[in-house]
């Protein structure tokens, strides 16, 4: 058995004549969690759908979990778990009867088995002859979870699996998926939170249908190369637009009662830093470490043309 | 256990089964819709097994009447008598009756000239006028027809004595008619079990039609594509819950027809049950060729009654099939109904067999055949 589940080279889709994914390289090893970030519209969906066999590329070639990703679609889909960003179980199916369903599909044996237990995991046994659509988004979640996870699959395919969820129930979820990595499951899921992206191992980062950062989680910050400054105190709106205006800072992001003012430049960003200071004595200015949030804001805004 | 043509197909049982279940639960849960196929039977049945009538009897006429005898009135009287047509109005002048006859308050005007019974009597063969409203040809067909006779046989026995001569003479030849099958003429009849082609073709397609569109519409296809379910399976295990409720309309059908209208079943009941099961996975098919066509539910439905017009109208349901030109013809050969119809008023009013019916049969499992093979092709693996 390899130890790379997702080995594609060069895959692009188009629709009509727009290029949604662009010769995309994705190498995921076993048990990792890889996160898949990127605005809206950049292509993550499509990349899922295209390794589990959902679209076809254009162009492109590659192997999941051994399988030839454009010829062994079947077999790839029997080893693979893949939950949709909008719910696709059924509203008029009760929770068990969805969970029997996609059991029965997979022509799982001990069914009924396996389902009470999917059901004792999720604590919906009492609720297992509820309608699925009756359930709330969190609930929706985490039953489509269940689901994906009843053949035991060896991937895991999450596309935005916690959007609209509260923040309790996104734990939990990613609760689940370290606990499903420990026991060998690679998962590769797209989100928007920065809190989930920096649980993953590694992130690849995709705008416009372009892969534009491959890396491990821990080694992004130092990759990008972005300094900030915190600014402090109120009123901010002037040193806010004082820093707008400042050449060498590249993002002004607001965090609550602070700005975070971030750029490439060292040197020109405290420069700019100090003169905010200077004309707003009442704020307090410190620099600090750029984030994660701080980073893909940066990224999502466009300011990425020294990059690859 | 793999069955051969499981092998063949690279079916899996357990799957198709899945689906199945599936299907049924939802069907169930779909309350309004399953009262609707079950319901539809039986109101279209009785609503239209006794409302459509290819033998318009008591049209509305109007007579113009300029001359009042005792032989012009035992004419009307016998018009009356004969139900073709229900006098109306009688009037004197001449601009009543057309306005009538423009109007559609009748389709017949007769009017009776000046004079008619002096020249009869003569022997000048006046001249009685029906004029009929035909932009309907089959209202006013077979009261036209019915007129003629009406007089020759309302006049004869005044043709009597003195006026003998006027009597016609009769035809040298005799012509017998035998209205086989159906000698009483009764339009349900031949209606009621073509109806059961209808009711089947309208249920059946309608509801597979939205068989795909409705997973791909609420986003279920998604899930379903993503799971190694085979096209094949999908579509076994969707449609067969259908042929159930195929079945149960039938049997509806059946009864009704049987007990309300009295339509005597002549022919082998075996033969019948194939012909109409191949006819009700024909019609599933072609549902389900449309749902792999159509994008959303409403296209769906739009392509069904694409369908149904023709099933109606070119089939030989409402017009004679051979009165219609070749091309006409063509269309309606393939059609499941045409071939339905045909076999089912064969088995039911005419007696048939097994052997007589199947040059209907075998282009009914053709077109299920092609039907199935190109929904098969149709069905997207993926989401492009």
């Amino acid at each position: 058995m390899t130890d790379t589940v997702i080995d594609v080279r060069g895959l692009t889709k188009r629709f009509g004549d727009r290029t949604v994914v662009d010769n995309f390289d994705l190498k995921v090893p076993r048990g990792a969690i890889y996160g898949f970030l990127g605005p809206n519209g950049s292509g993550k969906t499509t990349t899922i759908r295209m390794v589990c066999g959902l679209l076809k590329p254009e162009s492109g070639e590659g192997e999941v979990l051994g399988f030839d990703v454009l010829k062994e679609s079947l077999k790839i889909k029997e080893r693979v778990g893949y939950m949709t960003q909008k719910f696709s179980l059924y509203e008029d199916l009760s929770i068990r009867e969805n969970l029997e369903f996609i059991s029965r599909l997979y022509g799982l044996d001990r069914r009924a088995e396996r389902v009470d237990a999917a059901l004792a995991d999720l604590g919906l046994v009492e609720r297992q002859t509820q309608l699925a659509g009756k359930l709330s988004g969190g609930w929706k979640q985490r039953l489509a979870l269940a689901a994906c996870m009843i053949h035991e699959p060896e991937l895991l395919l999450l596309d935005e699996p916690t959007a609209g969820v509260d923040p309790k129930a996104r734990r939990d979820f990613w609760d689940a998926i370290r606990r499903y990595s420990a026991q060998g499951v690679t998962t590769l899921v797209s989100t928007h939170y920065m809190d989930e992206a920096v649980q993953c191992d590694s992130i690849a980062y995709i705008a416009y249908g372009k892969k534009l950062i491959d890396s491990p989680t821990a080694a992004i910050p130092k990759q990008i190369g972005l300094y900030g400054w915190r600014i402090a105190g109120r009123p901010l709106m002037k040193a806010q637009e004082l820093l707008e205006a400042s050449p060498g800072v590249e993002l002004v992001a607001r965090f609550g009662a602070e700005i975070h003012a971030c750029g490439k430049n060292p040197g020109a960003l405290e420069a700019a830093a100090r003169a905010v200071k200077a004309a707003q004595p009442h704020v307090e200015i410190a620099p600090i470490e750029a984030g994660f949030e701080e980073i893909f804001i940066y990224l999502m805004s466009g300011a990425m043309d020294n990059f690859q | 256990m793999t069955s051969p043509l499981a092998a063949l197909f690279d079916l899996s049982w357990a799957r198709v089964f899945a689906v199945f279940l599936k299907e049924l639960v939802q069907m169930r849960r779909d309350r309004p819709t399953f009262a609707i196929m079950i319901m539809m039977p039986v109101m279209q049945l009785v609503l239209f097994g006794y409302a459509i009538n290819t033998d318009p009897r008591h049209m509305p006429a109007v007579v113009e009447m300029r001359e009042d005898g005792p032989l012009t009135r035992a004419f009307l009287a016998s018009l009356a008598q004969s139900t073709y047509v229900d006098i109306v109005a009688v009037t004197q002048r001449a601009e009543d009756g057309e306005a009538m006859i423009r109007s559609g308050q009748a389709t017949f005007l007769i009017s009776i000239p000046e004079g008619f019974e002096r020249r009869l009597v003569r022997g000048e063969r006046p001249q009685i006028l029906v004029a009929a409203d035909a932009s309907d040809p089959v209202a006013a067909g077979g009261a036209i027809a019915a007129i003629q006779q009406v007089a020759a046989q309302a006049f004869a026995p005044e043709f009597q004595g003195s006026l003998s001569f006027l009597a016609p003479s009769p035809a040298p030849y005799e012509i017998v008619m035998h209205r086989r099958y159906n000698p009483a003429g009764v339009t349900s009849f031949n209606i009621v079990p073509a109806l059961l082609g209808v009711i089947l073709t309208m249920t059946m397609v309608m509801i597979t039609s939205i068989a795909l569109t409705r997973e791909t519409e609420r986003g279920t296809m998604e899930n379903l594509l993503a799971t190694p379910v085979r096209p094949l399976e999908v579509m076994i295990g969707k449609t067969t819950p259908y042929v159930f409720v195929g079945a149960i309309q039938v049997a509806i059908v059946l009864t009704v027809a049987v007990l309300l209208f009295r339509i005597p079943f002549t022919g082998s009941f075996l033969t019948f049950l194939v012909a109409v099961t191949l006819f009700i996975l024909a019609n599933l098919m072609l549902g389900y060729l449309i749902s792999t066509v159509a994008r959303t539910q409403m296209q769906a439905m739009q392509m069904t009654f694409f369908i149904f017009l023709p099933s109606i109208l070119l089939s030989g349901f409402m017009f004679p099939f051979r009165a219609m030109p070749a091309w006409a013809q063509a269309i309606g050969e393939a059609l499941p109904i045409t071939h339905f119809l045909r076999i089912v008023r064969e088995i039911i009013l005419k007696g048939a067999g097994f052997v007589d019916v199947v040059s209907d049969l075998w282009p009914l499992t053709i077109i299920l055949l092609a039907l199935a093979t190109l929904a098969l092709f149709r069905f997207r693996r993926t989401l492009d």
